[in-house]
């Protein structure tokens, strides 16, 4: 097994009485495709909130390339190459597509906080934005504001949004969350055509989503890791079945 | 708070100069030329628009609340003033004492304040203003207290230049500092930090999850916006060489917060329309109606609130693009 890029050591959370995260150890690889699943209320986007820095833990310890950073804010671990998107669209709903896009790879090059010049002048970041839009096929919505987009392609923008960090590892919270069918196939040809370089953990719901673009899956039921491995093996294992589908079915 | 906001600033646009940006200068050179009578109230006015501008860059841009904005305008008052008693009456030695002072008070304040949010952060606003008013009625010996200071020594501007009577001298010095604080206000708003600024105030956990460092800036732009406040209280204090606790009331606070959404929040302009309009009404409806004037000011507000959110500016706005619409 090699190095992982990000790891957690007997992660927990509690909120009073209450365990939503319960001595987690994960591990995400280099590269991976990786996916977290579980019923609602399994404790999935907490754990991400936990690994972002949103979130701090009741007990354990993140890493991420080999850095503790389980004490870090979040501004830091975005800076170290942990990107993210939320399961709720947030967007900055007022600006347009493009300055959706600007201002977090601004933030990344470094330029986010430059008081002496236009921000349109920076031509680096905006020729950048457009490149980024242009590839998830949003070109032509650059100039719209952003809550005027049909939901699919505001999914989009969170996603591009979070590219335009580079992060090394990318948390994609339910991407296709709520997206009509008709706008869905667009979110999972963007999910494929991800750069490679980028390891990915994605939580969702959407059983066909997760089977096709998962090398690994982790399955978390009441803040615990019930199973891990690859897809074939989850599909086949019983306690997973249970989980989704109750005893008459197991 | 459901203001309408002015256009995004950011990486799409540009921030050369439209023309329409040179007419409230030129109105400002016509009254001086055409109306000199009214210079006196023209300093006034410019100096409110100056304090509107400050308020506009953390409320319309960064999204900060406050009631207590005028804490920082009386003190740049009471420091211009005091300092003109005791060190020196050199005006821009004073101003620049002013606001160098109002900054550090800005960022002290700010530190704190800006670690909470609605509620909390417009009750400690409002105990900052109650707070700084209640130290300048009881410091009498350095205040004058309920007296104020009275006859501040102003010497002259730039060793050339006497504050006469007419008020000319005032009016052209206000006017120049005024135009200082629009480009920087300006030339703000439109860079990389005035973007972050509006990201902050449109969504501040994704600002904090593209790794922007929120906070910072978001004190950056309260001390920023408190120096800018500072010197427009100096600036009242060497024009009217007087300084008295109406310049650190809450009442100042809200007046200031009404003229900028009366003007159009978040679009750097309306801080120029809202002071005008208010002030000139108010002038005008304390002569016609010296008991009910407040009253025909609350109509005006209650107007603009029902029916134009986005303020003076913001009813223009949408005109002129209905205008364009109909337009074969």
């Amino acid at each position: 097994m090699s190095d992982a890029l990000l790891q957690t050591s007997g992660l927990c959370k509690s909120f009073g009485a209450l365990t939503v995260a319960d001595n987690i150890e994960f591990r995400l690889e280099p590269g991976a495709r990786h996916a977290l699943i579980g019923p609602n209320g399994a404790g999935k986007t907490t754990f991400v909130n936990m690994l972002t820095g949103q979130l701090p833990p009741s007990a354990g310890r993140i890493e991420f390339a080999g850095e503790d950073v389980t004490r870090l804010g979040q501004a830091a671990r975005v800076k170290r190459g942990l990107g993210r998107t939320f399961q709720i669209n947030t967007l900055f709903g007022a600006l347009s597509v493009l300055d959706n896009v600007a201002l977090g790879v601004a933030e990344r090059r470094g330029v986010g906080g430059r008081a002496w010049r236009a921000a349109g002048s920076h031509r680096e970041v905006r020729d950048e934005s457009l490149e980024l839009l242009a590839s998830l096929g949003l070109a032509d919505d650059a100039a719209s504001r952003t809550v005027d987009l049909p939901y699919g392609k505001q999914r989009l923008v969170e996603i591009a949004l979070a590219l335009g960090l580079r992060p090394k590892v990318l948390l994609l919270d339910e991407p296709a969350a709520g997206v009509p069918s008709t706008e869905s196939q667009r979110v999972l040809d963007v999910l494929g055509r991800l750069p490679a370089g980028v390891a990915i953990l994605i939580i969702e719901h959407d059983m066909e989503l997760v089977f096709r673009f998962a090398q690994r899956i982790t399955v978390l039921v009441r803040g615990q890791i019930l199973c891990e491995g690859a897809p074939r093996e989850i599909a086949a294992d019983a306690r997973v079945r249970e989980v989704y589908l109750g005893d008459a079915h197991g | 708070m459901p203001l309408a906001r002015g256009p995004a600033i950011g990486y799409g646009g540009s921030a050369r100069l439209h023309p329409a940006e040179l007419l409230p200068w030129a109105f400002a050179i016509a009254v001086y030329f055409l109306a000199p009578s009214y210079l006196p109230l023209g300093a006034y006015v410019l100096i409110i628009i100056l304090f509107a501008l400050s308020l506009d860059l953390i409320l319309g841009y960064g999204g900060i609340v406050t009631l207590g904005h005028a804490a920082y305008f009386g003190f740049g008052a009471y420091v211009a003033g005091v300092f003109a008693v005791r060190v020196h009456g050199d005006p821009l030695l004073g101003l620049a004492v002013a606001a160098a002072a109002s900054a550090a008070f800005g960022a002290a304040t700010g530190a704190v304040v800006l670690r909470t949010r609605a509620l909390a952060l417009l009750m400690l606003t409002l105990a900052l203003v109650s707070i700084v008013f209640e130290v300048a009625n009881k410091w009498t010996e350095v205040t004058g207290g309920a007296d104020g200071l009275n006859s501040v020594p102003v010497g002259q501007l730039l060793g050339a230049f006497r504050f006469d009577l007419f008020g000319k001298t005032a009016f052209l010095y206000c006017l120049a500092v005024l135009a200082a604080g629009w480009w920087l206000v300006r030339s703000l708003v439109h860079s990389p930090f005035g973007a972050s600024l509006v990201g902050a105030r449109e969504n501040e956990a994704r600002m904090h999850a593209i790794g922007a460092p929120v906070y910072a800036r978001q004190l950056c732009a309260y001390t920023l916006a408190a120096a800018l406040a500072g010197v427009a209280g100096a600036l009242l204090t060497q024009t009217t060489q007087f300084v008295g606790l109406s310049v650190v009331s809450f009442e100042l606070s809200g007046e200031i917060l009404v003229m900028l959404v009366l003007g159009g929040v978040g679009r750097i302009y309306g801080a120029f329309v809202g002071p005008l309009v208010f002030i000139v009404a108010r002038d005008y409806l304390a002569k016609q109606s010296p008991e009910y004037w407040v009253l025909g000011i609350g109509v005006l507000l209650i107007l603009i609130v029902m029916f134009a959110r986005g303020g003076i500016l913001g009813l223009a706005d949408g005109i002129a693009a209905r205008w364009r619409r109909s337009r074969p």
